[in-house]
């Protein structure tokens, strides 16, 4: 009857959105009065899901399971949820776990609900709040079958402690050839420090910075603040930057705790993309744009005047803070 | 090659939204519809294989007559025909089984559905496709090529990308990458003459259980007003951050 999640982990370490869905489990464990169980997939420590809330852990060590594969791994997951006789299985909104959760969902025939904001609305019957229309509104959803998958939408809960006892045990899921239909023949990652999807804060840049060769700007911003770097539609359109920076409506969605747009109007589409940010700070020559009505924080000022400066009052602040 | 694109129907993306029937019911009042841009950048890719490989496509939709004109945009923008399943969307789940059946019946090789619609932002249809039907699937699709029943095809992922192999039949979850926003079409006045003449099938939903239902609708609260803070003042700012918002 345990609560099951799956414990992403990348090169031998957890990631941030694993130790958010097993804080957010904790909680929900709590109000039904069950348990916490992590899958983990070839993760060689994994004590330190006990400071969130974790009971137990199955522990998955196969060497075909080396690169992450999503059919193959919604089938672990599977196997490890009717293992446990799960009633409810809670993934997170990394990239990789969007890919498999509508498998595991098909594969325990199970009602899905992805994007879910906050802990349940209701247990009986199982309600959830969720985004819907892009960030425009929210949508609750109610879970009819037996055994449910929520995904719960990043950074919307946040890591809590919540010290457990552990226990760690062996799990051999059967593994099908079939499962591998799809080979990853090459990765390539991008050489930026921080991934927009990792990122505690990121700093945005649009056409007000007027070419590729001001990006500096933006990328010593972000190095100070240990941010991610994005950009705007028309900047990725432009091709002054990769399209794997663009965020907004049709691009990566962003939702971090602190958000900073440097040169962007703030077009409804790109308001829907980053609106699930907790902080936005906004920077613009023109005070009529648009994201000067949903920012927190905003100046009126030349990005070349401001942003320079900025960047040195926040090495002094850091140098202080240290 | 045989492609089937599936497309939603979707409120424009400058459309405000409200809510109707005590916040359970979308307001379609004054809302502008179009094909979902995911879709789109799949239908994109899918004329191409139409032009340059002679793969004939088909666009399909889930929902009632009032979707028609979205089904008849993709055919002026070069689908061959097109199906509509003569139903209302209610969950993710049911969209797929009724999509699988299609599926399954017109034996399609390639199928191409958006990773996400853009109004209830669910991103679960193409994957379930693929469980339900046991098909290759591939989600973030960023490219593909095909050749025979060979494929070659590039994933987003965080901070990357992956190029993989697989064969067809498949399932992939579109986006923005697999074509580029240059690329797409608008529809000239010959493709908007001959669409009306295509075929647009209409067929009757299969039964489905209720695994979920959308109970009700909530707008976001009404945020605090911003503060503004002097360009002379960044001091301020970082104050604000830090002991304020504690973000830094």
């Amino acid at each position: 009857m345990s609560i099951l999640i799956y414990a992403e982990s990348a090169e031998g370490k957890f990631k941030k959105v694993a130790f958010e869905i097993a804080s957010y489990a904790k909680k929900v464990a709590k109000s039904l009065g069950t348990t916490v169980t992590a899958l983990t997939i070839n993760t060689e420590n994994v004590s330190e899901l006990a400071k969130y809330g974790v009971d137990k852990v199955l522990k998955v060590n196969n060497d075909k399971l080396a690169g992450f594969n999503a059919k193959a791994y919604a089938d672990v997951i599977k196997q490890a949820a009717q293992q446990e006789n799960t009633k409810l299985v809670i993934l997170s909104s990394s990239t990789d776990s969007i890919y498999l959760s509508s498998l595991v969902a098909v594969n325990l025939e199970a009602g899905f609900a992805s994007n879910v904001v906050g802990l349940p609305v209701s247990t009986t019957p199982f309600q959830v709040k969720r985004n819907a229309f892009s960030n425009k509104a929210f949508n609750i959803t109610e879970i009819n079958t037996d055994v449910k998958v929520i995904g719960l939408a990043k950074n919307s809960y946040g890591i809590f402690e919540n010290t457990s006892t552990l226990t760690e045990e062996a799990f051999n899921p059967s593994i099908g050839d079939n499962d591998f239909g799809i080979k990853v023949e090459s990765v390539e990652k991008t050489s930026e420090k921080v991934s927009i999807a990792d990122a505690d804060i990121v700093v945005s840049g649009g056409r007000g910075l007027k070419g590729p060769e001001n990006w500096n700007l933006i990328e010593d911003l972000a190095a100070v603040l240990g941010a991610a770097t994005a950009c705007s539609k028309p900047v990725s359109d432009l091709g002054w930057r990769p399209h794997g920076e663009h965020v907004g409506q049709t691009g990566k969605p962003v939702a971090t705790n602190l958000y900073i747009a440097i040169g962007i109007s703030g077009a409804i589409q790109h308001i829907a993309g980053i609106n699930a940010s907790k902080v936005k700070v906004v920077i613009n020559t023109d005070p009529e744009a648009p994201f000067f009505k949903v920012a927190d924080y905003g100046i009126v000022g030349d990005a070349f005047d401001v942003v320079p400066r900025l960047i040195e009052k926040l090495k002094a602040f850091k140098a202080q803070n240290a | 090659m045989k492609i089937l694109v599936c497309i939603s129907h979707v409120p424009d993306t400058t459309s405000k939204i409200n809510f109707t029937n005590a916040d359970t019911e979308f307001d379609t009042n004054g809302v502008q519809y179009v094909i979902n841009p995911n879709d789109e950048f799949g239908l994109t890719r899918a004329i191409w294989f139409q032009e340059q490989q002679g793969a004939t496509v088909t666009v399909v939709n889930v929902g009632g007559p009032e979707t028609e004109p979205t089904l008849r945009k993709a055919l002026a923008i070069g689908a061959n025909d097109a199906i509509r399943i003569n139903a209302t969307p209610t969950d993710g789940f049911f969209v797929a089984k009724q999509l699988a059946e299609v599926i399954k019946s017109g034996a399609y090789d390639l199928v191409i559905a958006g990773k996400e619609s853009l109004d209830y932002n669910g991103g679960m249809v193409p994957g379930m496709i693929a469980g339900i039907l046991g098909y290759n699937f591939l989600n973030s699709c960023i490219d593909i090529t095909v050749d025979g029943t060979n494929i070659k095809a590039v994933r987003e992922i965080d901070g990357g990308k992956e190029t993989i192999s697989t064969s067809l039949p498949l399932i992939i979850g579109g986006q923005k990458g697999i074509v580029e926003e240059k690329d797409l079409r608008i529809p000239n006045m010959r493709g908007i003459m001959t669409a009306r003449t295509k075929s647009l099938n209409v067929v009757e939903p299969i039964a489905v259980a209720i695994n979920t239902k959308a109970v009700k609708f909530e707008k976001p609260a009404p945020k605090s007003a911003i503060k503004m803070i002097s360009p002379d003042n960044l001091d301020e700012l970082i104050n604000l951050l830090h002991n304020e918002a504690k973000v830094i």
